[in-house]
Parts: structure tokens; C-alpha cells; sequence
């Protein structure tokens, strides 16, 4: 048991560091360690710009996207050299807010259902930040019932027609391309009648709408389409396959495994360690210490289970459903955490302007986005369903929709 | 990085539970919850043969000198089986107390019978209610001899040698307390047994009248040797708990699988996967910080009193919240005498307060984290 690296991994995360040290853009390093939950912004610069430069140069220094192979923009780094790179690159990495969904999710399903050229023609220019892609796969009447789908997709000769609508979308306002999973044959039951494709954001009939959150922030869009023509060719997948090709994509992102997942509770221990409450620093306070100590140790715990799941990644092993719990718990921690800095601020807890606030107000904004942590990606109840039925082994809930033509599916509650 | 057992650790793992499954049914710890013995002496001889007694312990004192990683393979196989044995008592803490501080001749004494099997050890720190503290030792040491009294004493009715803490001063520092060895068949020992919430693990009162006693390690220096075997134990202990999570999450998760009602498995109620889903997620946490422990202990690394303390904590609240929660999954079968649920209830709480209570590792990580960040 040990924490080191192997020689090669060791020769690998010596590059990234000296290229990191001598690269990174260190004049934007104070704002994104301060930056909170959510979108992130800068007060001297357009983040669109900034993180589409730092992309750039990356992918110049063939860093971009590392686990990618060497053709499509990557560098076909292992995917223990991808959470090494990962953990280098740190702060900056939250740079690449902006490409997680292409990198994560889009990109790696058109590796596995685009043609040759089209990957050759579409990936670099993603994995450079050139272009940006978004996933088009929730809808007003899906959510964690992603299956449930509506938009259709109309074969045309050599198109396919698109009509419907897709919600929650990140992105989708700045996006290039988009991956869109569509419904082909309504008369078979919901899984096996859909469809994927890729599409150009700019086709006509594509409108986007920014979604205002509660949190006053707009990540999300809804997108409508109305007769949006897309070429056969731009189909990933055998027509009705596209349930299957959607699982090749998540499957993809659980690759994907950050040694860092936002708690909140290094933020929580340096406030209490700092403030002073009527009769001594927070920090001295028995109920303070209880509550920080039962969150010290879910975020060590989830940093821990996270060595171990690389570990494993480095003996060549694929990550499981059991990561799941990293959402899981640092969504419901951000949202205690939350409750409870503003709790300690008293009265004075109700402002959130960064002048005002303490913290910045940071513990203000984690209390109006972290609603959204715990259901964007898996709704809590979907992250235990995972863990109870794919890792512990017990029945799946019971489907009544099982078996039944998705045209026949009841789709009014009363 | 490989943050993970080796595959030797993991053999062992599987040796030590083949053969905790064979030796050790519920029937057998049922034995001593029924109060038919103190404790499984057969078992003990078995444990002993194994080798898995002397685990930590070196060659130099009749053990295998594997290390510390292997013992916290084995604890966890204890707790899983809930072993009615004195392993955390004589292992952990005696043990450990006496690798630390013990002269040579005392660890020439003890440390090959410990490992044999031949001799059980404990600890005797708490003197009535409250949490490890310098101020709450009021057993007194003067000239070598002993008075006063101590309870709980875990495994004291059946120990034979004790490491007492005792105050040799009063100014009112740590450096008033030292400990001393005491073999428990002396003139003056008394040792009585206590009920408590857990049979299968014995806790004792013992009275000093004028004991001859001999000193463990430099005199006025009980306490700083104390926290670190507390720290350490604290490690083992944890794994136990883990242990004992994890099988009762596989027992609440069996019983979701097996059991019918409303036409369908009680698995499939949502109410339930989820519990258990919850349950699995406590179990996982504890264990990854159980596994930092090991690391810390393996090594001596500088992190283990805060690595100790996290897995502590995590364990105890692990295995509360999965015993607990097994019993409910069992519904009113689960609060019979009959199913096993309520020995892993059982046990779950007396770990939690063996080494100083959940609010007592809390206030420690607290003070640890942040000298560390003060560093």
C-alpha cells in the first residue's frame, strides 16, 4: 500500500508539471481557486476566451484531452495519466468546465460510431476548445426518465426531419455541434425505438433559449427544433440503437474519475477556523467541531475511495457502478455545508453580495447551485438505485412501461 | 499509487475468513452471549495457530513479524465474525503498548505469549464515565505500588497481565501519569466482571490494593506513550468495525433479497434499496479511510494520529448506522433474540465507546487537522 508513482507514471507527471508551471495562465490562478459553485466567471477577463486559449495551447503541446488517441487530438495517454495530468493541472482545470460535455461525453461516442473521416474532421478542432459541443439528450418530459424522450426524428430520402424539444442542456448557447438522441419508431416499447445523430448547432430550426436558474445563472438551455434536417450520415449507430449507443457514452465518462470532487468542506474548515463567534473562534466550539469532524470525514473517505478506484485503474481494471457515490455524497454535503456556513453567519448569513458576504459570499452561491448538483448527471434517488441494483445486487424497481409501445405509455398524471 | 492490499494481504484476508466462517459461527459467539463461557478459548488456540495473534508482532518475540497491514486484514475478519475472543484487548492495545514502551526482558516475557495464545492482555485506563484524559486518572502509583480502580477494563475478568495507567504526580500535567505493567494474578488484584451491552466481549472492574507494580516505558511519560497505542488501536479497531458494516449491510441486503411482501422482494421497494444503498455508501467511506489508516499505521507516517482519528470516527458511524439499519431492514424478525441482527447491533455500540467516544475522536481530528493546517 503507497501512494507512489510508478517510474513511467512519475516521467509522465514530471512533464505535465514543467509544461503546467511554464504554461498555465497564472494571472487568472487567484480567481478560479476563489471561484464558487457554478458557473464560473472572472472579474478581468471573458471566460469564454480565457479557457478557449488555455485549450488551445494545450492541444499545440499535445496535452489536450492526453487520453484521446494521437489522430484525433489527444495523446493517447493511459488512464492512470489522465487523473496524473488531472491532478497537475489542478485549479486551471477549471478551465475546462466549458468541454466536459464534448470531451466527456460527445467525443468519446463519436470514437466509437462515427466514420473514420468524420472523426478525423470533427474531433481535433473539439479537442482543441475550437469548437464546443453539448449533449442533447434530456427532455421536459424525460429527466432521470431519460428513455422517455419525445423529439422525433423522421426519415426523408437521405435526412432525417427532427421536431421536439430538449431541456436542461449545458451549453448548448455557445455550442458548435451537439449530440441528439431521438425518438425513430414510437410503435415498440421506449428503449428500443431511438435514434442517435450528431448535428451542426447552426442547422435551420435550431433555436436555443437560455434556462434563468434559481440561482440567478443560466448553464442550461432549452432547445427547440422544428424540421431540422439532418444527413443519414450524421446518424452514430444502427437506426434504434440509440439507447445502447447512450450507454456506450456514460460508460466512457466513468473513465473519467477526479481525485478532486467539490465538498465544500475545505472551504467549511478554513471559515470556521476564522471566524469568531460571541464566545470564542467557531472552531473552538464543541457543536462546531462535531458537525466539521462528521464532514472531514465523508471528504477524506470520498478522497480515499477515489485512490482507491485509481488504483485499480492502474492495474488495468474498469471503473464500476460503485463510483457513483462520489456525486452521491459531496452533492448532499455541498448542500449541508452550505446550510450550515450560513447558519453560523446569523442574521448576516442572508446577504450574498461579495462585499457584503463573508467568504465572498461563496457559501451563498454554493447554497443556491448545489440544488442543481444533486440532480443534474443522476438525481440522488437514480445514484441509489445504481448502487442498490448494480453494485449491491437487488431487484429493479418495477417498470409498468415495461413491454409497452412507447405510443401507448400514459403521459398525463391526471 | 497502489492504495490497495497486496494480493499476499488479500490471500490472508480470504485464509483468515475461511477460517473465521468454519470456527466461528453466530452459534459460537452465541455461546458466550448466553453466558455458557467468558470467552471461545478454542477458537483462541485456534487464532493462536494460525499465527494470525502474532501477526505484528516480531520474530525476535515468537511472532511472524508480517506487519501492521496484515493485522488490519485479520481485524477485519474479526469484526465481520464478531470473534467472542479477547483480540482487541490483547492485540491492539497490550500488544501494541508493550512494542512501544516495553523493556526487553518485559517484551521477552509477554510478547511470545501473547502470540502463542497463552497469555491475554488489556488496558486498564477508564476509571468510570467519561473520555481518555490525564485529569480523569486518579489511580495512584507511589514506590511501585498501585491503588485504586478501574472499570471498564475490557477482558479484565480474564486478563492475565494488565497496563495500568496511573498518576504519579498531581501538577496537573500530562507528564503526572505513567503507565505500569501488572501481571493479575498479584497479591491485592481484584478483578470482577461487569455486564454490558456487549457479552461476547467481557469488561471487568479491577481493584488495586497495594499492587507491586513494574514501570512501562520512561517514567512521567504514560500519557504521550498512551495516546500513540490509542491512535493505534484506534486503526485496528476501525477495521473491525469495518468489518462488522459490512456484514451486516450483506445481512440486511440478503434478507431484501429473500424476504416477500406486498407479492414482491422487499428488495424492490425503494424505501429499502435505498437504505441500503446508504448503508453500502457509509461502509465504503469508512473503509477508504480505513485504508489511509493502514497506510499511516504501516508506515509511522506523521499523518496517523489525524489518519487515526478519521477512520475512527468514520467506523463508528459506519458500523452504528449499518447495524442499525440491518435491523430495520429485518423488520420485527430483526428484534429477535433468535436472528443475529442484535449481536452486530451490539457489537457496533461497545466498539463505539471502547476507546473513548464518537464526540471525544471528533474533538481530536478537529485539534489535529488543525495543527496540520497551522503547520
Amino acid at each position: 500500500m503507497n501512494f507512489d508513482d510508478t517510474p513511467q507514471e512519475a516521467a509522465f507527471r514530471a512533464e505535465a508539471k514543467a509544461w503546467i508551471a511554464a504554461n498555465a495562465p497564472k494571472q487568472y490562478e487567484d480567481e478560479l481557486k476563489k471561484a464558487s459553485l457554478g458557473r464560473i466567471q472572472l472579474r478581468s477577463a471573458n471566460i469564454l476566451e480565457v479557457a478557449k486559449a488555455w485549450q488551445k495551447k494545450k492541444a499545440d503541446a499535445g496535452w489536450a484531452v492526453p487520453h484521446w488517441p494521437k489522430d484525433y487530438g489527444g495523446r493517447g495517454a493511459s488512464p492512470i495519466e489522465r487523473v496524473i495530468w488531472q491532478q497537475e493541472e489542478g485549479v486551471f482545470g477549471k478551465l475546462g468546465a466549458l468541454f466536459i460535455i464534448g470531451h466527456g461525453m460527445c467525443g468519446p461516442t463519436m470514437m466509437a460510431y462515427a466514420a473514420e473521416d468524420q472523426k478525423r474532421h470533427y474531433l481535433p478542432p473539439l479537442a482543441s476548445g475550437e469548437n464546443i459541443w453539448c449533449q442533447l439528450f434530456s427532455e421536459p418530459a424525460g429527466g432521470s426518465d431519460v428513455a422517455g424522450l419525445r423529439t422525433r426524428a423522421e426519415k426523408d430520402g437521405d435526412d432525417w426531419v427532427i421536431n421536439g424539444q430538449k431541456i436542461w442542456t449545458s451549453g448548448a448557447h455557445y455550442s458548435d455541434y451537439g449530440i441528439l438522441i431521438t425518438r425513430t419508431d414510437p410503435t415498440v416499447p421506449k428503449h428500443k425505438g431511438l435514434t442517435m445523430f450528431f448535428l451542426d448547432m447552426k442547422s435551420p430550426g435550431v433555436e436555443v433559449k437560455p434556462i434563468k436558474q434559481a440561482n440567478g445563472q443560466a448553464e442550461f438551455n432549452e432547445v427547440y427544433f422544428t424540421d431540422v434536417r439532418i444527413p443519414d450520415a450524421q446518424r452514430l449507430g444502427a437506426v434504434g440503437d440509440g439507447w445502447n449507443v447512450s450507454l456506450t457514452t456514460l460508460m466512457n465518462e466513468r473513465m473519467a474519475i477526479g481525485a478532486n470532487v467539490a465538498t465544500g468542506f475545505p472551504e467549511l474548515f478554513e471559515f470556521c477556523n476564522n471566524l469568531m463567534l460571541e464566545d470564542g473562534p467557531a472552531i473552538d466550539a464543541r457543536a462546531v467541531r462535531s458537525k466539521l469532524a462528521s464532514w472531514a470525514v465523508r471528504a477524506s473517505g470520498l478522497k480515499y475511495t477515489s485512490f482507491r478506484a485509481i488504483s485499480a485503474l492502474s492495474r488495468g481494471e474498469r471503473p464500476g457502478p460503485e463510483n457513483s457515490i462520489g456525486k452521491l455524497v459531496a452533492g448532499a454535503m455541498l448542500q449541508d455545508v452550505a446550510t450550515y456556513a450560513l447558519d453560523l453567519q446569523g442574521a448576516a448569513g442572508v446577504l450574498s453580495g461579495p462585499d457584503d458576504a463573508e467568504a465572498a459570499g461563496k457559501f451563498q452561491a454554493m447554497l443556491l447551485r448545489s440544488p442543481a448538483t444533486r440532480v443534474e448527471g443522476g438525481t440522488d434517488e437514480i445514484l441509489r438505485n445504481i448502487i442498490a441494483e448494480r453494485v449491491l445486487g437487488l431487484p429493479g424497481d418495477i417498470r409498468v412501461d415495461k413491454d409497452v409501445p412507447f405510443n401507448k405509455i400514459p403521459t398525463k398524471g391526471r | 499509487m497502489n492504495f490497495d492490499f497486496s494480493d499476499d494481504q488479500k490471500q490472508l484476508r480470504d485464509e483468515a475468513r475461511r477460517f473465521l466462517t468454519e470456527k466461528c459461527p453466530p452459534k459460537a459467539v452465541r455461546e458466550v452471549i448466553d453466558g455458557k463461557a467468558s470467552y471461545d478459548r478454542e477458537l483462541w488456540k485456534g487464532l493462536a495457530d494460525m499465527g494470525f495473534l502474532g501477526v505484528a508482532i516480531p520474530e525476535a518475540f515468537g511472532g511472524s513479524g508480517a506487519g501492521h497491514l496484515e493485522l488490519c486484514v485479520i481485524a477485519e475478519e474479526m469484526g465481520r465474525a464478531l470473534a467472542p475472543v479477547p483480540f482487541s484487548s490483547t492485540v491492539y492495545l497490550a500488544a501494541e503498548a508493550l512494542m512501544l514502551a516495553g523493556s526487553d526482558a518485559q517484551k521477552q516475557k509477554w510478547l511470545p505469549a501473547i502470540a502463542s495464545g497463552a497469555a491475554v492482555g488489556t488496558l486498564a485506563l477508564f476509571e468510570g464515565s467519561g473520555n481518555p484524559s490525564p485529569d480523569a486518572i486518579k489511580l495512584t502509583a507511589s514506590n511501585g505500588t498501585l491503588n485504586g480502580v478501574k472499570k471498564p477494563v475490557p477482558d479484565g475478568a480474564i486478563a492475565d497481565f494488565a497496563i495500568v495507567a496511573a498518576r504519579t504526580a498531581s501538577t496537573g500535567r500530562e507528564t503526572d501519569i505513567s503507565l505500569f505493567l501488572v501481571d493479575l494474578t498479584s497479591e491485592g488484584v481484584e478483578a470482577k466482571a461487569l455486564t454490558n451491552i456487549d457479552p461476547s466481549r467481557g469488561q471487568a472492574e479491577i481493584s488495586f490494593k497495594n499492587v507491586k507494580a513494574e514501570l512501562l516505558g520512561p517514567a512521567n511519560e504514560g500519557w504521550s506513550i498512551l495516546s500513540r497505542v490509542l491512535d493505534r488501536a484506534a486503526v485496528l479497531i476501525a477495521f473491525e468495525q469495518v468489518g462488522g458494516a459490512d456484514r451486516a449491510l450483506e445481512m440486511g441486503r440478503d434478507y431484501a433479497l429473500d424476504r416477500i411482501a406486498f407479492g414482491r422482494q422487499i428488495g424492490s421497494f425503494q424505501a429499502v434499496k435505498h437504505m441500503l444503498a446508504d448503508m453500502y455508501v457509509s461502509a465504503t467511506l469508512a473503509r477508504s479511510n480505513c485504508y489511509y489508516g493502514a497506510w499511516a499505521l504501516s508506515t509511522n507516517a506523521s499523518e496517523l494520529p489525524e489518519a487515526a482519528a478519521a477512520a475512527r470516527i468514520s467506523a463508528t458511524q459506519a458500523f452504528q448506522h449499518c447495524a442499525k439499519n440491518n435491523i430495520q431492514v429485518h423488520g420485527g424478525m430483526g428484534f429477535t433474540w433468535e436472528f443475529d441482527c442484535h449481536l452486530y447491533y451490539r457489537r457496533s455500540n461497545a466498539l463505539a465507546l471502547g476507546l473513548g467516544s464518537l464526540s471525544y475522536w471528533e474533538d481530536a481530528l478537529i485539534d489535529r487537522m488543525r495543527q496540520r493546517n497551522a503547520a
